[in-house]
């Protein structure tokens, strides 16, 4: 266990390894949680019959894709934020928060700054030009078969790290909370996924997300004012305490070693800012309200939402210093009864919330907290897949393979096939990541999102010069260079592969990837000569006005 | 497709799906859109307004990363007893995320949906 708490503690010191998300460390499986088993099933079953009453209600692609239009502004703002608000940014912040104090708020921070430039470039018009995915939009007036297969792929590669990242995290989260074996979680998560997914589509997958997320704010709400109760409700009086308690002391006040110097902190805020506006499972999510401005209000409430959690998520790890520091009976007592407060915490320092919600809330709150956790991971998970099945039937199959020549059934069906064989890949990938560092996953999604799906969007929308060799050309340098920095740098180089030093001395690539793909479409396009190039920028005419004014978009589907 | 014909003409390539995208209406009607003079103002004022607050969003973010990378000291100073300015900024940053959105929602929602509904009036839609 202190081998497991070391590797933690390690993948931890990698600092801005970490890159967009924390991961969820190595664990132990420890006793079966009873009270938090009874509540996860509670939770399936009430998942189950939503799908369910959504598999009878779902019949076109509409509804496959986009629950048909219906989901209210409000309703889809809280599948966002839930989509944002995984077990990572739950479990991985309030831990950071815990080591490192101040350092977890630049995660928080970075996390939420992207929003508002979706809000303000992206949200309206994507919403007025797109249908089912955002390929839909990239592809508006350039060649249907080049966009489809650059947006389809840099989809695919972001859905897949994120799942990787996803899977291994479930396993060892459900491992420690429920005392259930690597294997068997992976398994649960992979069917459940894939039931939600391929029967209740875009319809259960929001709903699941969002009773996890009415859940999850509950639940963190209740843990925070709790924590906040017992310093009667002056944050002062617990920095206070906690710098008291914390071996670091006042450093925890201020910035530390995380975001080692100038060109990384930069490098993790442009990915972490411009990935959020690249995330294909959440891109999807503005096709499922009405109009324009259900898509605007959505993110005005969601960005309210995540910034509420990520300030208790914050309260929360200073909770778990404040409270559980000077409590030997949270953590693995060496001989003579030492520990570290850092590195000795039972389950690791991820464990925080966790163990924060069995001191302010007893044993059933804590079975609570761990089901939701797991909850958690299952709806994002569904959400990633049902992203990763709409780009393979949607975009690949629909588009460039058939060119168009398909049914709406057909092309359903096959997207619930895509489906399970992404989920059926995602429970292999799991099983053969379980013992891999995957926390550069996460953090290499984002530099994807932002170096290849946002630009190609971005420009295809923005900028009347765009042609299809530019977006071609930008999107597969962005997408390339992005890949190729993460697995030269320290994370992948030395750390997995086992090199002595890194080839690229960054562990964030975004601030150097996602200009050179911007460059890249400016460039290709301007020279482009083609007679198609002409024909594009003379198309951008009438794209401009229907993603202004949303006249022609796609409405409310009719059931 | 109940959800309207509008996306029906892709995959034809762009010099068919463009004009036909727009739906019902004749082609030239989007010249004509793009020429209406409450077109061009919503535009401006939305555009203008929309970089606006990403370029504040922009130096407000940029901003708070700069002091991290550049000046650690700075943001190390004690505003409280023990909360530092460190801590004041990072959560004003996720307060002025919020009000910014706001804003433009306020904004969208009372200048610019009256604008377009104007503008669609005016083409007899």
């Amino acid at each position: 266990m202190i081998r497991a708490a070391l590797l933690l503690l390690a993948s931890l010191a990698a600092g801005p390894a970490l890159a967009a998300g924390p991961d969820l460390g190595a664990v132990q499986q420890q006793a079966t949680n009873w009270p938090a088993i009874v509540m996860f099933l509670f939770f399936v079953l009430l998942t189950l019959g939503i799908t369910y009453r959504a598999a009878k209600g779902s019949k076109s692609a509409a509804d496959f894709y986009a629950a048909g239009g219906g989901i209210s502004a409000r309703t889809n703002a809280l599948a966002i934020a839930g989509d944002y608000m995984s077990a990572a940014s739950f479990l991985g912040i309030s831990g950071l928060v815990y080591t490192s104090g101040f350092d977890g708020l630049i995660y928080s921070t970075g996390f939420l700054v992207g929003w508002p430039i979706v809000l303000f470039l992206i949200a309206e018009r994507l919403r007025n030009l797109g249908k089912f995915t955002f390929a839909d939009v990239a592809s508006f007036r350039l060649d249907q078969t080049a966009i489809r297969i650059i947006s389809a792929t840099g989809t695919l590669v972001v859905v897949a790290f994120y799942l990787i990242a996803q899977m291994v995290g479930a396993g060892k989260l459900i491992q420690l909370l429920f005392g259930l074996p690597y294997l068997y979680a992976v398994i649960i998560v992979g069917v459940l996924m894939i039931v939600y997914v391929a029967f209740g589509g875009m319809k259960a997958t929001t709903w699941v997300q969002v009773i996890k997320a009415c859940l999850l704010l509950g639940g963190a709400t209740f843990m925070a004012g709790a924590v906040l109760y017992r310093y009667g409700f002056n944050p002062e009086t617990l920095f206070a305490k906690s710098v008291e308690v914390h071996p670091k002391g006042e450093a925890i006040m201020a910035p530390g070693g995380l975001v080692a110097n100038p060109v990384e902190a930069i490098s993790l805020g442009v990915g972490l800012m411009f990935g959020t506006a690249g995330l294909p499972h959440i891109l999807m999510r503005f096709f499922t309200v009405s109009d324009a401005q259900a898509a605007r209000k959505s993110v005005f409430y969601a960005t309210g939402l995540i910034g509420y959690f990520y300030i208790l998520t914050f309260i929360i790890g200073f909770g778990g210093i404040a409270l559980l520091m000077s409590d030997p009976s949270y953590f693995k007592l060496g001989p003579a009864g030492a520990f570290d407060k850092l590195k000795d915490m039972v389950g690791g320092t991820n464990m925080v919330a966790v163990n924060l919600a069995n001191a302010v809330g007893g044993p059933y709150f804590l079975g609570f907290i761990s089901a939701v956790a797991f909850a958690t991971i299952l709806a994002v998970v569904a959400g990633l897949t049902l992203a990763g099945a709409s780009a393979v039937s949607h975009d690949l199959y629909a588009q460039v393979i058939a060119r168009g020549r398909t049914t709406e059934a057909h092309e359903v069906n096959l997207s619930k096939i895509a489906a399970v064989v992404i989920g059926v890949v995602a429970i292999w990938l799991g099983y053969v990541f379980e013992n891999q560092n995957v926390a550069f996953m996460v953090g290499l999604a984002f530099s994807v999102a932002a170096s290849c799906n946002f630009p190609v969007l971005a420009m295809s929308i923005l900028w009347r010069g765009t042609t299809t060799w530019g977006a071609l050309a930008g999107g597969l340098v962005g997408l390339v260079a992005a890949v190729v920095m993460v697995v030269l740098s320290k994370a992948v180089w030395v750390a997995t592969l086992g090199n002595p030093a890194p080839l690229f001395p960054y562990d964030n690539p975004a601030l150097f990837s996602m200009p050179l793909a911007f460059a890249t479409i400016w460039v290709v396009s301007s020279i482009d000569r083609s007679r198609r190039a002409a024909r594009e920028r003379a198309a951008f005419e009438a794209q401009y006005v229907r993603s202004e004014t949303g006249i022609g978009a796609a409405g409310a589907h009719a059931h | 497709m109940s959800r309207g014909t509008t996306l029906g003409s892709v995959g034809t390539g762009p010099a068919a799906s463009a004009p036909r995208s727009i739906g019902a209406e004749p082609v030239s009607s989007t010249d004509r859109i793009a020429r209406s003079p409450l077109f061009q103002q919503l535009v401006a004022e939305r555009t203008r307004f929309g970089w606006t607050l990403t370029a504040a969003m922009l130096v407000v973010y940029f901003g708070f990363i700069g002091l991290i990378a550049f000046d650690k000291s700075l943001l190390a100073v004690k505003v409280g007893s023990t909360s530092t300015l460190g801590l004041v900024l990072g959560v004003f940053v996720i307060l002025f995320a919020f009000v910014l959105t706001g804003l433009y929602v306020a904004r969208a929602n009372t200048r610019y949906d009256a604008l377009s509904a104007e503008l669609k009036r005016s083409l007899g839609q």
